[in-house]
């Protein structure tokens, strides 16, 4: 007769009371409602561009004749055209394409992070999240890249009533529109941006203690799983940014 | 402490390495693909007709960003398989959002009324 052996486990995801409510874990359902919390201040702030974009003259001349104006909201497509080392090419959205696309594909490999660790496989996890942190990283340095650009401005500044010439943006001019346009810029993208900033770190956190071994000896790689759960939100809310700030 | 902790539990260390499931895989792949052919086609949609289409371009941006969320939420963070009350528990309370992006945006236009 093969020797068989009864193996009792425990159930990792019961919470201390014995019972597991919506058949999660306590910390997995407890980062949702953080997500959901999350969701609501990113929320407030896109809807609060809604309302000063709403409360701002629209450009209503042809899309070729375009001029920045303090008078009313800038196209983005002529405000965010620059690419690295190609100087005074006009490329609409073509960066920020890049960066999303960045930044879908490190929530794709944080998936397949995520899958390695339910199955236990320890360096395809490693492997995984190096990717994720890797893309987070990369995007970052995008989003560098695009605020040293937005803030140096174009070639062409804006004439001052003192005669001298403006360029960029700061938090109280810019040349591109009225001065809540590069407010809110800053606001909402460097919110965003710091919000992969320290979901690189926490990945990288995750991905020490996948390499060190202390994922493994817990005997659950949940850890990646709910780390994975913020890192996905932060690429949710690109998608929102990304739309209502360069698209539309 | 912490350390002495994990040692005792070291015994039974390294949990057994289950083989991929090629299924699960493919499927992450497919969301993928869907998520990048939906960027591209805003792409094409925002460098093809810059200047045109109004209010309806607008529309369908901010349909296809829904699209995008929806695949995000339901299968990158897998929200669409948990269980019933936590998928409401997190969808419910979204009504909130809506109800600040109609009230902000009619005050928005009613300043704007006041202003120009």
């Amino acid at each position: 007769m093969a020797s068989s052996a009864i193996v009792v486990e425990e159930n990792k995801d019961l919470w201390a009371g014995g019972a597991e409510p919506m058949k999660a874990s306590y910390g997995k359902l407890m980062m949702w409602f953080f997500l959901l919390s999350d969701a609501f201040t990113f929320s407030s702030l896109l809807i609060t561009y809604g309302l000063i974009r709403f409360s701002h003259q629209v450009y209503e001349g042809a899309y070729s004749a375009f001029e920045f104006s303090q008078n009313y909201w800038p196209l983005p497509d002529f405000v965010f055209d620059g690419l690295p080392l190609l100087h005074g090419i006009h490329a609409p959205l073509v960066f920020v394409g890049i960066m999303t696309f960045i930044l879908i594909l490190s929530s794709v490999t944080m998936v397949l992070a995520v899958e390695a660790g339910q199955r236990n496989d320890r360096p395809a996890v490693e492997k995984w999240m190096l990717w994720t942190i890797l893309g987070g990283i990369v995007f970052l340095s995008c989003q560098a890249w695009e605020w040293t650009h937005f803030i140096n401005g174009k070639d062409i500044g804006m004439s001052l009533m003192d005669g001298s010439i403006f360029y960029g943006a700061n938090l109280s001019f810019n040349q591109y529109g009225p001065p809540n346009f590069a407010t809110l810029f800053f606001f909402i993208t460097g919110f965003h941006g710091f919000h992969v900033f320290s979901g690189v770190v926490i990945n990288f956190i995750i991905f020490y203690q996948a390499t060190t071994g202390v994922l493994a000896r817990r005997g659950t790689y949940e850890m990646v799983e709910k780390v994975g759960l913020y890192w996905h939100f932060v690429d949710l809310v690109w998608v929102f940014v990304f739309t209502f700030f360069y698209l539309i | 402490m912490i350390k002495n902790f994990y040692n005792m539990k070291q015994q039974n260390i390294e949990a057994e390495v289950i083989p991929a499931d090629k299924e699960k895989i493919k499927k992450i792949w497919k969301v993928t693909a869907i998520l990048g052919a939906i960027t591209v086609l805003e792409f094409i949609i925002a460098l093809g007709m810059p200047g045109e289409g109004g209010i309806f371009k607008t529309i369908t941006f901010i349909l296809m960003t829904l699209v995008k969320a929806g695949y995000i939420v339901s299968e990158f963070m897998h929200l669409g398989h948990e269980a019933k009350a936590l998928i409401y528990s997190i969808l419910i309370p979204c009504v909130f959002v809506l109800w600040l992006i109609l009230a902000l945006l009619i005050q928005g236009t009613a300043i704007y009324d006041v202003l120009f």
